[in-house]
């Protein structure tokens, strides 16, 4: 049975991580390759950086963030922001990311998720979407897709937009409920239920993570196959370790990073000289 | 700190011999290479017959479809170079994800003829099991059962979880070739071994820890 997986995700911008992590070495806090490497040997799953640069030149920094990444964990990780054409897509793909995260991009021109997919295959394109509860009519799922980091509604129902995803190729879709991120008080279970329910991909809750118990639910209750987290694992409220004792515990399948022994990696530095 | 001592004490060590990643244009090569170069194992990412010919390893991973990549492979004449220059001449090869399904004989996939080397044939997942739909492709980390002990596993204990994604699955003619299996709705093999062949469905440059250690044991496996 496939694992649930626990995915920190990492805002960068102009090369920095913009909320830094408490409990890393001074000197490392904002840089990216460090606290990767850090979640990586806490036995995250999988990693999400976005993008949140606003110019052009910046995008170069963010590629070279992420060739520095890949040389240094050796888990999947997506990247996602500002995601546009086709050659944003294999930018970061050839600088080694696992996945893009398409987003406002897939919005405005869907066509991007069904040439991502053939030139990359699905598994490589993760449809994400922000999503916002609505009293809008002739919205069935009552949740209305937003783009523009959460400013600009779209009119489209939520449960639409994911069918449509999978069906043009998506490989994953992201769940990113507007109203509960940042609110610490749990993800959006209904529409990331509804969402699971009605797809045949895997399912990414996001938003509003600030105790074990919320990824509990989001796996059980929300049918979710991997759960993002940020600020509960940034702070130092929870490590990835506590979650997965937790989760464990609870009775979720959740995978249990190996590590090399002492023993063994004396071995490997004997016979290495 | 102490990791980079480790990585000067693996760069200084004798250098054996070239792995060659073979590189069918599809899919992405880099990721193997830099796990390679993470462990101090010299290689070059290539799509030259003679390039591999001239290799004491070879490695073919990565992701794609079984048509593309056995189409690939014949253009660049790399078929028959890893038939008969690399398994067929004793160098220790290993596949990943792709790079095992292709060694079968046919895959469903495109309805393929594949390279042959193992008999048997690729399939696909069951779309649905019990009435209830299985998601295809299976994407992430499942654990891997450690069927029949083999040197590539030491150091990694039974049941670790490994990175796959497939939609596809080996079925060797031969059980006695299933080293490890997984499960995803039904049981399947994940990896297989015959002599100086080596070949897993999950993503050992994408495996964390327990991937790198398979990587490395390969690297180092003498035949």
């Amino acid at each position: 049975m496939i694992a649930k997986r626990i995915i920190p995700c990492l805002d960068v911008r102009a090369g920095k991580v913009t909320k830094g992590v408490q409990f890393l070495d001074n000197a490392d806090v904002g840089d990216p390759v460090a606290m990767a490497r850090y979640y990586y040997e806490q036995g995250a799953d999988e990693l999400v950086f976005y993008d949140i640069t606003a110019s052009n030149e910046q995008r170069g920094i963010m590629i070279d963030v992420v060739r520095a990444v890949a040389r240094e964990i050796f888990i999947p990780f997506s990247v996602g922001g500002g995601l546009r054409t086709l050659e944003d897509m294999r930018a970061v793909l050839l600088a080694g990311a696992e996945k893009v995260s398409i987003d406002s991009g897939a919005v405005r021109d869907p066509s991007l998720i069904a040439a991502g997919a053939r030139a990359f295959g699905s598994q490589c394109v993760v449809l994400s979407m922000q999503v916002k509860r609505t009293g809008r009519i002739g919205l069935p799922s009552g949740h209305e897709v937003i783009v523009d980091g959460g400013r600009t509604p779209t009119g489209r129902d939520a449960l639409q937009w994911a069918r449509e995803g999978e069906r043009l190729g998506a490989g994953e879709l992201c769940i990113n409920s507007i109203d509960a991120d940042g609110t610490k008080a749990g993800y959006d279970l209904g529409i990331t239920r509804m969402i699971a329910d009605e797809v045949g991909i895997p399912v990414i809750a996001s938003g509003g993570a600030g105790e074990p118990r919320h990824l509990l639910d989001a796996f059980t209750t929300g049918g979710a196959d991997a759960a993002i987290v940020a600020s509960i694992v940034h702070y130092g409220e929870c490590t990835i370790p506590d979650l997965k004792r937790y989760l464990r515990a609870s009775g979720v399948e959740i995978r249990e990073a190996i590590h090399l022994d002492s023993r063994d990696k004396q071995e490997l530095e004997r016979s290495a000289t | 700190m102490l990791t980079r001592v480790a990585q000067i004490l693996l760069a200084a060590r004798p250098c054996y011999a070239m792995i060659a990643i073979v590189d069918y244009k599809a899919g992405n090569l880099t990721s193997v290479a830099r796990a390679l170069e993470h462990l101090g194992h010299p290689c070059e990412v290539t799509d030259r017959p003679e390039r591999v010919r001239a290799a004491d390893r070879a490695i073919l991973p990565g992701v794609g479809a079984a048509g593309a990549t056995m189409e690939n492979l014949r253009a660049l004449g790399l078929d028959q170079v890893l038939r008969d220059d690399v398994v067929r001449a004793g160098k220790p090869f290993l596949g990943i994800c792709i790079g095992i399904q292709v060694l079968l004989d046919r895959s469903e996939e495109d309805d393929a003829s594949c390279l042959g080397i193992v008999a048997g044939r690729v399939v696909r997942f069951p779309a649905a099991l019990d009435g209830r739909p299985l998601k295809v492709p299976q994407i992430g980390w499942n654990r891997v059962r450690q069927t029949r002990p083999h040197r590539v596993f030491r150091g990694v204990p039974d049941n670790t979880h490994f990175y796959f994604v497939n939609s596809y699955y080996p079925i060797p003619e031969d059980p006695a070739l299933v080293i490890a299996t997984s499960d995803h709705g039904v049981p399947f093999c994940a990896a297989i071994a015959r002599d100086n062949v080596i070949a897993t469905q999950f993503h050992l440059e994408k495996s964390g820890a327990a991937g790198l250690r398979l990587l490395d044991n390969f690297c180092r496996m003498k035949i």
